[in-house]
């Protein structure tokens, strides 16, 4: 099996390469970068300021054929789908792709001041969010557990950065 | 666990597809419906937890749907979505028995914990059943691992105290698992559905200590752009875990005494008084009655978290424990590891029983996960753990205090890896800034 990390929109080059040194490093799946030529001006809300989320998977599906494995799309855009005011990010569950947006793991977002160390743990910890959905994983009630669900960046940081044993038994 | 059912009615696709898969992620069994009559097609046949229904829909709206829905299942919790200018319908809908509504666009978190609380109150009544019959059976986190008596004294304690609301004060060396008891407190006790919040005591710079406890408002600062949720107000409802609480400075120890006390609180830069309900367990590997008698630490504040004490032997005392645990990393580092490495041999275990663990439960947690690491053959060797064929270590003293105990295990660490203090710092399980303090509190330098 294969992850393929696809930034889109995507400009920290130092973040990147971190996210794919840790991946390569701490899981057993063969890790590559990909280039995806998403266009992501059709998904601009001028009223919401905001990137469509699906929009991105929808794209990704068509461009994608080829790659056998997880196809993961990075990107520092901030997205919404039309119910919810924003998105950190959005997966098929038991399926291929999934889209991580750092734009609100940024700590300057919230107090102003930068954190780098925060944001590539906030990064890591939506990554592996999102592949466990694609592998098949549904929230879990552990606060331990990097599936606990997150709707705010409080709860992104409370929870456990890696699988809880139960939600790693499912993930093999 | 019981699997809610919730149908979603809307008649924009997308809004339907996201909801679907917002609440399939979330674990529950969603099924979506267009209009009205496929809605009622499927009430006819199932039976649904919760309805989320567009307040606008061609044909039937969701006020009629609303009370079509009540007809034939008076106990469905519906909850309206509707756009800002028909919030007036929207009270109009309360009145006919919704539960809530929300405007689109909604956010995230609010949505959440909607459909939980208003799915919380449907099953409170079984829960509170289910409770009862199963107040016998514990629930201990997977690495609070131990068979020997002193560890059996703990989980009886840790039964005792959890169902109450009784702040604990946990004691213990570095390593010997006091989080891991916090947990297990929290997770049978009634709070267990709301998250247990660890706060780091030691690693909090005072600077940015008021906004991380209490939170902050938007504005009340330069580039403090958004709202933002301190710790006590995410521990609402759930446990808050106090660790290395000798650490905190004075000015600290009375607001935290304040604040345990009134269990309110303001965010930085609001005038709004937020109520939080929490329990709270602390937790200190250092003496607090020296440190009381000494004015370092505040005797009020003191005896209000001494309520209930929980002392957590180390390691060297229960070695009868070695063995489980090590199996115990042992099987969690090949399943995360994918190794097929089986047992540990007989030489490698006897080492193990007979090592004097100064860094206690995570030290040996370390050692094992390294040797699984390095490991290559069906056995873990004694070659493969960290010590090589080192003379077995023993505690020089059997007087030597807690701090000596602390001391002397954070001077062999750093000497062990050169003064590299984030590498030090890993191994023992502190973050740096923790690590800092303690250098200094030893007066510990690099010769």
């Amino acid at each position: 099996m294969k992850i393929y990390i696809a930034p889109v929109k995507f400009s920290n080059k130092t973040l990147l390469n971190d996210v794919l040194l840790h991946l390569k490093q701490k899981s057993e799946y063969h890790t590559e970068e990909i280039f995806l030529d998403i266009k992501i001006s059709g998904l601009y809300s001028h009223e919401r300021k905001q990137y469509y989320s699906t929009g991105f998977i929808e794209q990704a599906i068509k461009l994608t054929e080829k790659y056998e494995g997880k196809v993961l799309i990075l990107t520092e855009v901030d997205l919404y789908v039309p119910v919810l005011t924003f998105l950190f990010g959005e997966a098929q569950l038991g399926g291929k792709h999934s889209l991580v947006s750092v734009c609100r793991l940024h700590e300057e977002f919230y107090s102003g001041q930068g954190n780098y160390n925060m944001l590539l743990e906030r990064t890591l910890k939506e990554i592996y969010h999102e592949l466990g959905h694609n592998f098949g994983l549904r929230h879990c009630n552990d606060w331990d557990c990097v599936m606990h669900s997150s709707n705010g960046i409080e709860e992104v940081d409370i929870k456990g950065n890696y699988f809880c044993n139960s939600c790693l038994k499912n993930l093999i | 666990m019981k699997k809610f059912k919730i149908l979603v009615v809307d008649d924009e696709r997308i809004v339907r597809e996201s909801l679907f898969h917002w609440f399939e992620e979330e674990g529950y069994d969603v099924e979506t419906a267009e209009d009205a009559l496929i809605a009622l097609k499927k009430f006819d046949v199932g039976k649904y937890d919760l309805a989320l229904l567009d307040m606008k829909m061609p044909g039937m709206s969701g006020l009629e749907l609303l009370a079509k829905i009540k007809e034939i299942d008076s106990d469905c919790i519906v909850i309206l979505i509707t756009a800002f200018a028909s919030v007036p319908s929207a009270i109009q809908a309360l009145k006919q028995g919704a539960y809530d509504y929300v405007t689109k666009p909604v956010d995230p978190d609010e949505l959440n914990h909607l459909v939980k609380n208003a799915l919380d109150q449907k099953v409170l009544k079984e829960e509170n059943y289910r409770l009862k019959s199963s107040y016998d059976e514990m629930i201990i986190p997977d690495n609070l691992v131990g068979e020997s008596e002193e560890m059996k004294k703990i989980f009886e304690l840790i039964s005792t105290v959890a169902p109450t609301d009784t702040t604990v004060m946990i004691r213990g060396e570095s390593g010997t698992g006091k989080e891991l008891v916090a947990k297990a407190i929290h997770l049978n006790s009634k709070r267990k559905y709301f998250p247990i919040v660890t706060v780091n005591c030691g690693a909090l710079a005072e600077t940015l200590l008021e906004s991380e406890l209490f939170g902050h408002e938007k504005g009340s600062f330069t580039g403090a752009h958004h709202r933002r949720k301190g710790k006590f107000e995410m521990a609402n409802g759930g446990t808050i875990f106090l660790d290395e609480i000798g650490s905190i400075s004075t000015k600290m120890q009375i607001e935290l005494l304040r604040v345990i006390e009134t269990k309110k609180f303001n965010r930085v830069g609001g005038n709004d008084v937020i109520s939080s309900d929490f329990r709270v367990i602390a937790a200190t590997n250092e003496r607090l009655e020296d440190m009381v008698k000494e004015g370092k630490f505040r005797e009020d504040l003191f005896y209000r978290l001494n309520v209930f004490t929980l002392v957590i032997p180390p390691l060297r005392e229960r070695k009868k424990d070695i063995p489980v645990l090590a199996n115990y990393f042992l099987n969690k580092f090949c399943t995360a590891m994918n190794k097929g490495i089986k047992g540990i041999s007989e030489e490698a275990m006897n080492f193990l029983s007979e090592y004097s663990w100064y860094g206690n439960v995570r030290e040996l947690e370390n050692a094992i996960e390294r040797a699984v690491v390095v490991g290559k053959g069906s056995q873990i060797q004694i070659s493969d753990l960290p010590f090589g064929n080192t003379p077995t270590e023993t505690v020089k003293s059997q007087n030597l205090s807690l701090s000596d105990i602390e001391r002397e295990y954070i001077e062999k660490t750093l000497l062990k890896n050169d003064w590299n203090i984030s590498r030090s710092a890993e191994i023992l399980g502190i973050d740096r800034v923790t690590l800092y303090n303690k250098i200094g509190k030893y007066g510990l330098k690099k010769s």
